[in-house]
C-alpha cells in the first residue's frame, strides 16, 4: 500500500538540526537529534523541547458540545472548570479502547479534544459518529497546529520570558491562552507526557517557526536541546504512562489499564453498563509496570512468567530506563500476579529473567 | 560515513577483517547510528561454531533489539568483554574498540562479502 508520509511544519527545522527523522503515526517524525540517552537525561535535569505536532485537535463547541463529551468519553467532563485540562479516554462498545486524549475546557460550551496522531482519523469518525445524536458543533482543526512540549525542572524558567502570563500560576492540568513570543492567543498547558514538569505550548502553524525559535533562544542559558520522540518513550515509560497501539488498544479496558481514575460512573458514556459490571465483578488481567532485576531489556511482545516459569502475561512495552539503568517495562498480568513487590519473570530470548512488579511511577525522583 | 577500505561489509550491516583465518567482526557506522545508543550487546555463543547466517547474538539500543548475524562461517574464538560495562564504544568507535567476536574462519570467504564501495552504494552514497 502506498501513502504519503505527512510533514509537521517544522520538518526543515528538525533535519537542519540533524534529526534523524522517521514515519510515525503516519508524519515524518524526528525521533532523535543527538542520543536518546542524553536527550532523555536533558528533560530529567534541565529542558528540552518536543515538536508533537503530529497529535490531532479537534474543537467541540456549542448547547450540546458537554453532552457529546460525556458520552465519548469515560472521565466526568462537567468538573472541569474553564482553563483546566483533563485526561480521559473513549471507551468503544466492546469494552476496549479507541484512544486515550486531554479534554480542554476552553469557555463555556467550547472545548479542545487532543487526541493521539495514530488515531486522527478514526477518532474524527468516531466522534462524528456519535454526534448524530447531539449535533455540536465540531471541527477537526489538527492540520492548522503545532504543538511543542517543553518539559523539564527548568522549563518555566526557560520561557517565563515570552510571555506576561506568570507561568508558576498554571498548575498541572491547567491551562492559558496568552501571547507568547510575541504571539497571541496562544495555548500554554500545564501539561505533558515526562514527569519532568513543563508545559505543552499549541500554536497556529502559521506561528510555528518564531515560537519555536523563541523558546531555543529564551532557553539557551538553561541548556534547552530538541529532544526526538525516542526520548518520549522512554521518559513516558519511565512514569508509566500508556501508549495508545502498545499499553491500550481496542482490546483492553480501561479498568485493566488501570485507568479506573478516569473512568468515572457518576455520569452515562459508551459501554459504561458493561464498564460497570466490570468493575463489581473484578477483573482478570491488569497493566502493570516492572523493573528487571538481572541485565536484559523487555520489550512488547516478550512473554511475562510466573516464579514457576509459567506463562500469566506480556510484556506491551519496555525499554532500558536511562534513568536508573535498569530495564522496565508495562504488560498485562493476571490479577491474581499483579500486585508490587510480587516477583515475576520476563523471557528475554528463552530465559526467564527476574523482575518485580512495582507500582507506578517506577521512575522515583 | 566512514566505511575503512581494508574491511569487507555485509548487507547486514556488518564489517568483517579478516588477517590470516582469523576475523574479526562488528557492526558499521551506518548501523550504530541507526540503532541509536547502544545499551547491551549479548553474546553467549564463544566456542560454538556457527554457519554463516546464523544468528550468533544480539545487539541492544534503548528502542530496539537486533540479531547479529554471522558473516561467514567459523567458530567463535572470543567476544569483546569490554563491551559488557561499555556497550557505548560499538557508538564511539565502531570498527575500532567496539568490535564484537573474533572468529576461527571455516572454509572459504563467502561470495557475498562486499568492498567499502560496494557497501557505500548499498546505501546509496
Amino acid at each position: 500500500m502506498e501513502y504519503t508520509t505527512k510533514k509537521v511544519t517544522l520538518n526543515d527545522v528538525h533535519e537542519k538540526l540533524g534529526a534523524k527523522m522517521v514515519p510515525f503515526a503516519g508524519y515524518n517524525m524526528p525521533v532523535r537529534y543527538s542520543s536518546d540517552l542524553e536527550e532523555h537525561r536533558t528533560v530529567r535535569e534541565s529542558v528540552g523541547i518536543f515538536d508533537v505536532s503530529h497529535m490531532g485537535e479537534f474543537l467541540v463547541k456549542g448547547p450540546k458540545a458537554l453532552d457529546l463529551i460525556q458520552y465519548v468519553c469515560s472521565n466526568d467532563a462537567s468538573k472541569l472548570a474553564i482553563g483546566q485540562a483533563q485526561y480521559s479516554c473513549f471507551p468503544n462498545e466492546k469494552g476496549g479502547i479507541v484512544d486515550d486524549l486531554i479534554v480542554y475546557k476552553m469557555a463555556e460550551e467550547e472545548y479542545m479534544l487532543v487526541v493521539n496522531a495514530s488515531n486522527i482519523d478514526k477518532d474524527w469518525m468516531w466522534v462524528k459518529k456519535q454526534n448524530k445524536q447531539f449535533e455540536a458543533e465540531l471541527e477537526n482543526i489538527s492540520d492548522n497546529i503545532s504543538l511543542f512540549a517543553v518539559q523539564g525542572p527548568d522549563a518555566a524558567d526557560a520561557l517565563q520570558p515570552l510571555t506576561k502570563q506568570k507561568l508558576d500560576d498554571i498548575k498541572f492540568y491547567h491551562f492559558a491562552v496568552a501571547e507568547f513570543a510575541g504571539v497571541p492567543d496562544v495555548i500554554i498547558s500545564g501539561t505533558g507526557y515526562t514527569g519532568a514538569g513543563g508545559f505543552e505550548i499549541y500554536v497556529k502553524n502559521e506561528h510555528a517557526e518564531k515560537v519555536w525559535n523563541a523558546i531555543m533562544e529564551s532557553g539557551k542559558e538553561y541548556g534547552i536541546k530538541p529532544i526526538g520522540l525516542g526520548a518520549r518513550d522512554t521518559l513516558r515509560l519511565e512514569m508509566g504512562y500508556c501508549l495508545y497501539g502498545n499499553d491500550i488498544d481496542e482490546t483492553t479496558s480501561p479498568l485493566e489499564a488501570g485507568l479506573g481514575w478516569i473512568t468515572k460512573f457518576t455520569k452515562d458514556f459508551i459501554n459504561s453498563e458493561n464498564l460497570k459490571k466490570q468493575k463489581e465483578e473484578g477483573i482478570t488481567r491488569k497493566l502493570v509496570g516492572f523493573i528487571m532485576h538481572e541485565k536484559g531489556i523487555p520489550r512488547a511482545g516478550y512473554t511475562i512468567v510466573n516464579t514457576e516459569g509459567e506463562p500469566i502475561g506480556k510484556v506491551t512495552s519496555g525499554t532500558l530506563s536511562p534513568s536508573m539503568g535498569l530495564g522496565i517495562g508495562l504488560g498485562y498480568v493476571k490479577k491474581e500476579f499483579a500486585d508490587p513487590g510480587e516477583y515475576i519473570g520476563i523471557q528475554v530470548r528463552n530465559k526467564n529473567l527476574e523482575a518485580t512488579i512495582e507500582k507506578l511511577p517506577l521512575y522515583k525522583k | 560515513m566512514n566505511f575503512p577500505k581494508e574491511l569487507k561489509y555485509t548487507k547486514d550491516h556488518e564489517w568483517v577483517k579478516i588477517e590470516g583465518d582469523t576475523v574479526t567482526i562488528g557492526i558499521t557506522e551506518f548501523a550504530q547510528r541507526e540503532l541509536g545508543d547502544i545499551v547491551y550487546v549479548e553474546v553467549e555463543t564463544v566456542g560454538e561454531t556457527i554457519e554463516h547466517g546464523e544468528v550468533f547474538g544480539t545487539v541492544e539500543a534503548v528502542k530496539t533489539v537486533s540479531d547479529l548475524f554471522m558473516p561467514l562461517s567459523g567458530e567463535i574464538l572470543e567476544f569483546n568483554e569490554e563491551l559488557e560495562n561499555s556497550p557505548e564504544m560499538v557508538n564511539e568507535d565502531p570498527y575500532g574498540a567496539g568490535w564484537m567476536i573474533k572468529v576461527k574462519m571455516d572454509g572459504d570467504l563467502p561470495s557475498d562479502l562486499l568492498s567499502s564501495e560496494e557497501y557505500g552504494e548499498l546505501l546509496g552514497q
